[in-house]
């Protein structure tokens, strides 16, 4: 990873914060001077994961650019529950268009910026799963074929929320949605359906590919920098659990990442030029059990009649990430 | 109006739509009660000094604990510690090594010089401490303290009770104990060496005393009938142990058997390995389950090749053998004699059977009410008779150094108010519940195994009366402390303030360091959910 390793051993490094760390060791959401680029008053669920990662990335993005940054947003939630009108959340110059188009106008922004000679000023383009692996597609495509410099934030809660929780081309397996139901022999989403989205970037070759979660911020705030580092195009996966659409409660958001991230099913990896660079090892492994059983979308699996066979078929879906990733692999 | 193209209103900020109201319950921030501190006899706030110990404030962090305890250094090493056996980082990988981090805070501030604060204003009042031994040092540190006049009578030469005759110098050097002492006593304690009281009334009136703290230990050994012939050695464990202490070798011969299952006995096996017994044997009337001695000092004794001969007692005592009968436990788990016997060679036999209060003194004042060998005393620790005030050994409780200093800060705190003519009250008793390892968020503790004191080797240990378990240096006594989970309390690792979808927590430097802002909480719980340390709670909401 490219984050630094602190051996502290009260809280190491996986904290926001604390108080016996040098603040350049602190994450930039234990500054309080941070930027708050999503501020209060938004109408974001109670515990939206989606609210807490768009402040995390922007506020990180905003510290590695020096505060000049231009963010342009694909329509869904994060752009819904931000901006009804006449009022808006953001404290970055921000931008909605369409819900296709966020990498297309974001492409647009950075060639006017460039045009005019300000191409210090940075471009971050962001939208939900939806508006990323299905409706925006291929207009995000051609973002990296072009290798235009803007990175592009998937912000994924694996499915259409905010219009009522319907499929999206990342729900996973078994999930059950409002296009979805729990039922038949093969209840909720589809095996063998869906989009990996951060291989098909990695397959555009791009300069940096890499996935993240709200539970692990120095991480994600480490591929924030990383990804300001580098120019060409870019792309940034966060899973963001959503307590309405995964029938979770909200005070489990961080959790039920954190366990995503622990069963390995959501693996956490940096690629550079489609080729994997580094990979954040399981630090405490737990069976997909743990991470499916919180969430009412997988209740199904559970209760009277257990469904072991599409548990067994999940945990193969996570071992083939552990095996494919190495993610059991010690920590350096 | 020139308003741009589509655009009839002004944009505004989001801040005017106040999401608290969607809160159907509220995070507050608590001070919850560490286990540690909660099973503390002497009453020290642990997670407290460890706090200071975490950042290397060492002299904050010793001040912080001479304010329960003036004894670190002898703590941290005779201490058995309960607070580690209630830690929670237990439930995580080991316990913190919080004796050990205290031991060096105490060889810290002997090494370094620190002083103990100074005391109060004087109140004009005049308090007698019976006693110098933990119990009374402690009560004489916390009164002068409070301003009073103190002076201690000891029957002894020196000062320190148990802590000098009754604690072998392998776990506790005279030179650390003579110098947390003497650092007491230059508070302006006077301390009257043998001076035995033995009309308690009198020297109270000839001293002007206002009150007084009973603190004379338990030191007359039980005794138990052995018949036994004219060349048997039967000695008592008090003696050998304070004669050991004093640098002199009582003769017990090549193979010593102690009678008894404390760590009275403990300690004297230990000894008589140090002055040259081959063999050592504990020779006890019950199982090792039911032995009232500390398990640590159990541990040590057997890993220094003392044998231990459960479920005998002896019947009789010869010349160089001795005779055990073989006992069995009842239904009611209380030892039989079998009728079975064994011989058993030894050449003397120390009496380690416990210890009785001497009540001599205590006769002399009719309202002092004893019970079973020692006094009654009230939730305040005063006994029958007013003004008198009366802990550690002689009263009902478990008997250790720890406990001992803990009985008198309890009655310097009932003296004071006593004194200051304020209503007599128990402590108010914390009623918090210790925080719960289920409580925390473990996830975020490094792992981070417990840091192993150094130990002599148990074959060089009883080559002479070297201490046996060392210090932490100074590194390791950070990382030690460190460890600290800081259970109930926050330690500012700013999760909260990060961890909120709505901005609705802020950093203040006042408090707990982060306030709230209800405004725009929507009561989520993320905050309450990812404190490590358990120190938010969320409450319902009143509607």
């Amino acid at each position: 990873m490219t984050g630094q390793t602190v051996k502290f051993y009260q809280i190491g490094s996986r904290a926001v914060g604390n108080r016996l760390l040098p603040a350049e060791w602190r994450t930039e959401q234990s500054n309080p001077d941070r930027r708050n680029a999503l501020n209060s008053g938004h109408r974001a669920c109670q515990g939206c994961g989606e609210a807490l990662a768009a402040r995390y990335v922007l506020d990180a993005a905003v510290r590695a650019t020096k505060g000049r940054l231009v963010a342009v947003n694909a329509t869904g939630c994060l752009e819904v529950f931000s901006t009804p009108y006449p009022e808006s959340s953001w404290q970055v110059p921000w931008l909605h268009s369409l819900f296709a188009n966020a990498a297309s106008v974001a492409t647009g922004v950075a060639a006017a910026l460039k045009m005019t000679g300000r191409d210090e000023i940075r471009v971050l383009a962001q939208g939900g799963d939806g508006g990323t692996v299905d409706i925006g597609l291929a207009c995000l495509s051609g973002m990296f074929e072009r290798n235009d410099d803007v990175l592009y934030v998937c912000y994924d809660n694996e499915a259409y929320m905010n219009t009522g929780v319907q499929r999206s081309g990342a729900t996973p397996p078994a999930a059950r949605t409002a296009t979805t139901e729990a039922v038949g022999a093969r209840p909720g989403n589809p095996f063998g359906t869906g989009k990996d989205m951060a291989r098909i970037a990695m397959a555009h070759e791009i300069p940096y590919v890499a996935t993240a979660t709200v539970a692990e911020l120095h991480d994600l705030e480490a591929k924030v920098e990383r990804a300001m580092s580098l120019r060409g195009a870019r792309y940034l996966h966060v899973l963001v659990p959503c307590p309405l659409g995964w029938g979770s409660a909200p005070a489990d958001t961080i959790r039920l990442a954190r366990l995503a991230q622990r069963c390995g099913l959501f693996p956490l990896l940096e690629a550079e030029h489609g080729e994997v660079t580094a990979v954040l090892p399981i630090r405490d492994p737990v069976p997909v059990e743990e991470y499916l059983k919180p969430q009412k979308r997988y209740a199904h699996l559970f209760g009277d009649h257990p469904r072991a066979d599409v548990l067994s078929a999940l945990q193969a879906l996570a071992d083939r990430n552990i095996a494919r990733y190495r993610l059991l692999a010690e920590e350096p | 109006m020139n308003k741009p193209f589509a655009i009839t209103l002004d944009v505004r900020t989001s801040l005017a739509n106040h999401t608290g109201a969607w809160r159907s319950e509220r995070p507050v921030y608590v001070d919850g009660l560490p286990p540690c501190n909660h099973a503390c006899p002497a009453g020290e706030q642990v997670q407290a000094w460890l706090y200071a110990a975490e950042e290397g404030s060492y002299k904050t962090a010793w001040r912080r604990l001479v304010n329960d305890n003036p004894f670190p250094a002898i703590m941290g090493r005779v201490c058995y510690h309960p607070c580690e056996a209630a830690c929670n980082r237990g439930e995580l990988d080991s316990a913190v090594g919080i004796n050990s981090v205290e031991r060096f805070l105490g060889d810290e501030a002997i090494r370094q010089g620190w002083q103990l604060p100074a005391a109060a204003a004087p109140s004009g009042k005049r308090v007698l401490i019976v006693g110098a031994g933990p119990s009374g040092l402690s009560a004489a540190y916390q009164l002068r303290l409070r301003g009073h006049e103190v002076e201690i009578h000891e029957a002894g030469h020196q000062a320190g009770g148990m802590m000098r005759f009754g604690i072998p110098t392998f776990r506790l050097p005279r030179a650390v104990l003579d110098s947390e002492i003497d650092r007491l006593l230059a508070l302006g304690i006077t301390l009257k060496l043998d001076t035995r009281v033995t009309d308690l009334g009198e020297t109270m009136r000839a001293g002007r005393f206002d009150a007084v703290f009973l603190a004379i230990g338990a030191q007359l050994s039980h005794r138990a009938y052995i018949p036994a012939g004219q060349a048997a050695r039967i000695l008592d464990a008090l003696e050998v142990l304070g004669a050991a202490a004093g640098g002199e070798r009582p003769q017990l011969g090549r193979t010593v058997v102690v009678y008894g299952g404390g760590n009275t006995a403990m300690d004297a096996a230990r000894t008589a390995k140090r002055l040259g017994a081959q063999e050592a044997i504990v020779v006890y009337r019950r199982t090792q389950a039911q032995m009232p001695a500390n398990e640590i000092e159990l541990r040590e004794a057997l890993e220094e090749g003392v044998h231990m001969r459960w479920l005998r007692t002896i019947t009789q005592v010869g010349d160089g053998t001795m005779t055990l009968e073989k006992m069995r436990l009842d239904d009611n788990g209380k030892p039989q004699p079998t009728g079975e016997y064994e011989e058993l060679t030894g050449d003397s036999v120390v009496l380690a059977l416990g210890q009785d209060v001497d009540r001599s003194m205590l006769d002399t004042l009719a309202s002092i009410q004893v019970v079973d060998g020692v006094v009654q005393v009230d939730k305040t620790m005063m006994t029958g008779c007013p003004g008198v005030f009366a802990g550690g050994d002689m009263v009902p409780s478990a008997r250790s150094v720890t406990v001992g200093i803990g009985h008198g800060r309890t009655a310097a705190v009932h003296i004071d108010r006593w004194l200051r003519g304020q209503p007599s009250q128990p402590m108010p008793a914390d009623s918090r519940v210790p925080v719960a390892f289920g409580s925390l968020n473990p996830w975020y503790y490094s792992d981070a195994p417990h840091a192993v004191r150094p130990r002599l080797e148990a074959g060089r240990r009883v080559a002479d009366f070297s201490e046996v378990v060392g210090s932490l240096d100074a590194d390791t006594a950070l990382y030690e402390a460190r460890r600290c989970m800081s259970c109930g309390n926050c330690f500012a690792c700013d999760n909260c303030f990060g961890v909120c979808p709505d901005n609705a927590v802020s950093k203040i430097d006042s408090g707990h360091g982060y306030a709230i802002d209800y405004d725009y909480c929507k009561g989520c719980g993320l905050c309450a959910a990812e404190c490590p340390c358990g120190a938010i709670l969320l409450e319902a909401e009143h509607t």
